[in-house]
């Protein structure tokens, strides 16, 4: 790197490598240069004329966005005539800015009332009639006020550059200009709401916050979002056990400020009036509520019967349950009933990958690796729809690093708008399609390969094998589908293997197999659908369900215990990259429980003994006996990532390929968990039709 | 056509084929020493053509009025990317009118003037930008493209010199602020028309992001003459430093108002008195605006001085455009700043702040002044808001607006008191907020 550059801001001596923003070297020696339009990450705008500064020799103030410092700049940021200017912007700006704060969604937490406050005149001068242009809504979740807003141009450019979208534009000139959506009155976009929380003013206001509450009267609750595998922090608005918002504007987690639709919208599953808020028994054929007690108690009995006469249980966990719930569950079934049939949905071919990584280092990539890679490769799978944050990732690291993107799909998907190299190719090929990239990847000086269930089995030794041929560091993400998709298979929900990817003692059977089975006596599923596209062969088998909603499967129970969703509960769940982070619990949604509270009661009733059922004692069992997970707790406790590898040596046993099945889940959908959020289906788009529509390259 | 009566004060350079028959023929231009300057330059080398043009002591005619010389020695010489040549033709200053004229009776010199820069700057391409309402001036530009291309004096291998270059016309779509240069390449590449980020300037990164020359038509149309007659006659035309001659646009209250080629450094009362034939109706002079309406007004009493680059700064003015507005006694001067702002409250593109809200700000407020709803505090307000936009702006379109407001409040401060005292009794500040109630 070149050398530092010196220079003096406000009389302090500050460094800064050369090319460094003057806004952000001043930043950086703590003094706060104001802007609305500069926003990291952004391209520059110099628009807003907040952000300017004397300059030693320059006659005219000089906007700290746009100048990089130079060497022996002398620079002024507390000078009567930088105050002066920056009081005059906030004067101009105010002009026609509504006064209507006290009923403005943003009121409270606004830059322009935060500047007006510290930079701004107390009196306004402004006696003219202010300009007036009517609210229009643009989408479900979308509405605009056009005379709140700044013209900032904040959210043209995180459509167009953060998400690849380009559905927002400028209309109109001078006092007039105004931003407008891509289709002429309404968005056709992917409604990720991205605009909305970077607006700095109450211009862009969601469908779902506003005029719901004043931004102080909520709780703010940093948990992980409960929809996809990417593990994007959300921080919940949450006001009388209700969830007005989602955001993550603190930057906090591995997404920064990035969020879609669903980590910002689809929390409103949990308010859904066909929640399920007391336990159901099937009473002369139909599901009845019953009490907890008897309900549990019915479970309990039921239970030991079968376990006493060596009857034979399924157990179907979830991948939206933390791991401590799945860790418990499956020393529910192993020890406490004995039984070996323990699986659950599987979305991706990790035990393969980590039987054929097995011995080498850093060979799995996280989330911020994908930001900081020299090049990629994206293999069988619809990043931007299915891994929208990994997508985010690759798309930001292409804007401001020019790294290289190498695509192999089955058909057209948003990331060959950027990718250097972009193969289509029949399901089946894809190995085939890989390798004839070989000399272009070869040449790259590292590479973090993304894959989908396209790849499975032997695919996958092949692909590792492909990559070490390479000759150059290669890092993995085996992409799965959901929010503990990868946790589970951690905590060993899968037939014949334990918590870290030990080996049973014997295997068991796997769903479909136990489905299947002519005698089976019990099915314990636990937040998980598997009689959607499937049917129990046993007509009388006794199926126990823990839910939110009455599902296929809940449908089919003997007893349907309401669940918590993961809003509502503690614990930690591990990404699709392995990152562990922990769950905090917003709200409590009445009469329902947590999967490990109902666990912990069932082997209370049983008079099993498998240790405390709480999320704590179990998180500090898990980081004493399962290799990987002893992450570093502060990390954790504050809200962290960290990444986990759970293995380094074979996993024992068998991937089972044709039981590896994502759900192919789209922007809008997640699973039977997003058939129950009023936001996800009042959008219009069609997924597919986002590319249709000639969505603009970044 | 032209559309006034020559002076015989005029020394005609650039203008010297308006009288002729069919002048923006190119049969005409050949038999008149049309492309000569060309075959000069292809003998010169591209560093002897930009001295040349230094010594010519020739500026920007645009209206910053930088030397053109310096600016074409800013363009990388060995770019890999191709340079461009960019004609400036969206003439939009109030008050200038002179582009057209050029473009209308002499479309070959501009032509000319663009094949001398592409020899000078190693460009191959060139683009003429000419405004949205000069749609009639596209059809003869074209016409003398297509003229120069059937007679070899554009494509390739010109005139078997072995120099190449394509010129094409583009059409704005009806904004002054794509005059700014940036805001101009914006434009001509298809996007909203947006003034960019500077540094890089044109002559590194321009149209699309290559090295472009962009100069004003009547700079192009100054080359021909500079490189046939040799610098040093042309610099010796004006005041030191400030070469040639300049076409001025007199309009306003005089009696001969038009457009007139006139040596730089003439003196502006003769200019009002002696070329435009003194103010109309024998009334007396009060103001000027000198350069288009961006510049900052002179008093009658400030106008005995020689028109040039240096001497209008030292006045604190500008020679801008060479768009003279002449105003007699009778002169509105609330009125006069109304119209102005109302031109740039339409005019800002509405990209950075001071700007966009400074110019409708002030429009609101010049309204309710000129219409006698104005209270005495205003007047300080006027002033106070155009400096706070002067030199804030992102591009000098808010310095245009706040320039000729500040001078109009400072020179002319008691035609707005008289306005509030016929307001008075009726609109006071003191009842103004019960008269609304």
């Amino acid at each position: 790197m070149a050398d530092p550059v010196n220079l003096s801001i406000d009389g302090r001596a500050v460094q800064a490598p050369a090319g460094t923003l003057l806004i952000d070297a001043a930043k950086t020696a703590g003094i706060e240069i104001p802007a609305f339009c500069y926003y990291e990450g952004l391209s520059l705008q110099a628009a807003c004329r907040m952000c300017l500064v004397e300059i030693e020799k320059t006659p005219k103030l000089q906007a700290s966005c746009t100048i990089p410092v130079g060497e022996g700049m002398i620079v002024r940021t507390d000078s009567p005539i930088v105050a002066a200017a920056r009081k005059s912007m906030l004067e101009f700006l105010l002009a026609n800015h509504p006064l209507d704060c006290p009923v403005c969604d943003k009121g409270g937490e606004c830059e322009l009332q935060d500047m007006v406050f510290r930079y701004g005149a107390g009196e306004s001068r402004f006696t003219e009639n202010k300009l007036h242009v009517d609210e229009k809504q643009w989408s479900p979740v979308v509405f605009f006020d056009a005379p709140r807003c700044i013209l900032c141009y904040r959210c043209v450019r995180i459509c167009n550059e953060g998400m690849g979208v380009g559905a927002l534009g400028i209309v109109n000139r001078g006092v007039i200009s105004e931003i407008a959506p891509n289709e002429g009155d309404h968005l056709n976009c992917d409604e990720c709401g991205a605009c909305i929380d970077i607006c700095p003013v109450g211009a862009l206001t969601s469908g779902t916050y506003r005029y719901q509450t004043r931004p102080w009267e909520m709780n703010h609750v940093g948990t992980i979002c409960t929809h996809c595998s990417n593990g994007c922090k959300t921080t919940l608005g949450v006001r009388n056990d209700k969830i007005i918002r989602g955001n993550n504007r603190d930057r906090s987690g591995v997404n920064g400020e990035f969020l879609c639709i669903k980590g910002r919208y689809a929390f409103d599953f949990t308010e859904n009036p066909e929640r399920l808020q007391s336990p159901l028994m099937r009473i002369n054929g139909k599901l009845e509520p019953v009490s907890w007690s008897r309900a549990l108690l019915t479970v309990a009995q039921k239970f030991a019967e079968v376990k006493n006469r060596g009857g034979k249980f399924g157990v179907i966990g979830s991948n939206r349950t933390t791991n401590e719930e799945n860790y418990y569950l499956q020393k529910f079934a192993r020890q406490g009933l004995g039984t070996q049939n323990l699986d659950h949905h599987r979305s991706g071919d990790l035990t393969t990958l980590l039987d054929a990584i097995s011995g080498k280092m850093a060979a799995l990539a996280t989330v911020s690796d994908l930001y900081k890679t020299k090049a990629s490769l994206v293999i069988g799978a619809d990043l931007a729809e299915q891994q929208p944050l990994l997508a985010f990732q690759l798309r930001a690291n292409f804007r401001h690093h020019a790294s290289h993107t190498y695509t192999v799909t089955n058909g057209p998907v948003r990331e060959r708008k950027y990718a250097i190299a972009s193969i289509v190719a029949n399901p089946g090929e894809e190995l085939k399609a890989v390798e004839t990239l070989r000399d272009r990847l070869a040449k790259e000086s590292e590479l973090v390969i993304l894959f989908g269930d396209a790849i499975k089995g032997d695919a996958v030794r092949k692909l590792v094998a492909f990559g070490d041929s390479l000759g150059i560091p290669v890092k993995y993400v085996c992409l799965v589908d959901y929010s503990n998709s990868r946790g589970a298979v951690d905590m060993g929900l899968v037939p014949g293997l334990l918590p870290g990817y030990r080996a049973a003692a014997t295997s068991g059977l796997a769903t479909h197999e136990m489905l299947a089975a002519p005698d089976l006596d019990v099915l314990w599923v636990v937040g998980a659908n598997p009689l959607k596209n499937a049917k129990l062969a046993l007509a009388n088998a006794f199926v126990v369900v823990h839910e939110m909603f009455l599902t296929e499967t809940a449908e089919r129970a003997d007893i349907v215990f309401p669940a918590a969703s993961a809003y509502e509960k503690e614990g930690t769940v591990t990404n699709v990259t392995g990152e562990v982070q922990r769950l905090k619990k917003a709200l409590k949604v009445m009469g329902t429980k947590s999967d490990l509270e109902i666990f912990g009661l069932i082997a209370k009733e049983m008079h099993l003994d498998l240790g405390p059922a709480r999320h704590d004692a179990i998180f500090d069992e898990m980081r004493k006996t399962i290799r990987g997970y002893n992450v570093p707790l502060p990390v954790i406790a504050t809200g962290g990532a960290a990444q986990t590898s759970p293995v380094n040596g074979r996993v024992p046993v068998e991937s089972r390929p044709d039981l590896i099945q994502s759900a192919r889940d789209t922007l809008f959908t997640s699973g039977s968990l997003g058939r129950y959020s009023k936001m996800l289906n009042s959008v219009l788009e069609h997924p597919a039709g986002l590319y249709e529509s000639g969505v603009n390259t970044p | 056509m032209i559309y006034n009566e020559p002076s015989p004060l005029e020394v005609k350079v650039l203008t010297k084929r308006f009288l002729l028959e069919n002048s923006a023929s190119i049969d005409t231009y050949l038999a008149t020493d049309g492309y000569k300057a060309f075959l000069k330059a292809r003998e010169m080398t591209p560093d002897a053509i930009i001295a040349e043009v230094k010594i010519s002591n020739l500026r920007g005619r645009g209206g910053a009025g930088f030397p053109t010389g310096m600016k074409w020695s800013f363009v990388p010489k060995n770019s890999p990317k191709p340079t461009y040549i960019v004609v400036n033709a969206d003439e939009s200053e109030p008050g200038t009118c002179k582009d057209r004229l050029l473009m209308e009776n002499d479309p070959h010199q501009l032509l000319e003037g663009m094949l001398i820069a592409g020899l000078a700057t190693n460009a191959h391409a060139g683009y003429i930008y000419i405004r949205g309402e000069y749609r009639y001036l596209i059809d003869i530009m074209d016409k003398a493209i297509a003229e120069a291309y059937a007679k070899g004096w554009l494509g390739n291998n010109i005139q078997d010199t072995g120099f190449d270059f394509e010129c094409y016309t583009q059409t704005g779509a009806g904004a002054y602020e794509c005059g700014e240069e940036s805001a101009l390449l914006e434009s001509l590449e298809g996007k909203r028309g947006i003034p960019r980020i500077r540094p890089p300037f044109p002559a590194v990164a321009g149209a699309w992001q290559s090295p472009t020359v962009l100069n004003n038509v009547e700079t192009f149309c100054a080359i021909p003459p500079i490189i046939l007659d040799g610098g040093q006659k042309f610099a010796d035309l004006g005041t030191p430093r400030n070469g040639g001659t300049k076409l001025v646009c007199i309009s306003g209250h005089v009696n001969k108002p038009g457009v007139y080629e006139l040596p730089l450094g003439f003196n502006l009362l003769r200019m009002i008195n002696e070329v435009a034939g003194g103010m109309r109706g024998g009334k007396k002079l009060k103001a000027v605006i000198p350069g288009g309406s961006s510049c900052p007004l002179l008093k009658a009493e400030e106008c005995d001085l020689p028109m040039d680059y240096d001497s209008l700064a030292k006045a604190k003015s500008m020679l801008g455009s060479g768009g003279l507005v002449i105003m007699d006694e009778d002169t509105d001067m609330v009125k006069a700043a109304l119209r102005i702002m109302k031109f740039y409250a339409h005019e800002s593109c509405g990209w950075c702040i001071p700007c966009r809200e400074g110019t409708t700000w002030l429009k609101k407020m010049l309204t309710r002044f000129d219409e006698g709803r104005g209270q005495s505090s205003d007047i300080n307000l006027i002033g106070e808001l155009a400096k706070n936009m002067l030199g804030r702006t992102f591009c000098p379109l808010g310095d245009a607006a706040a320039l000729p407001t500040i001078s109009i409040v400072e020179k002319f401060r008691e035609e707005f008191e008289a306005k509030l005292v016929v307001a008075a009794g009726s609109y006071s500040d003191e009842n103004r907020f019960v008269q609304i109630a």
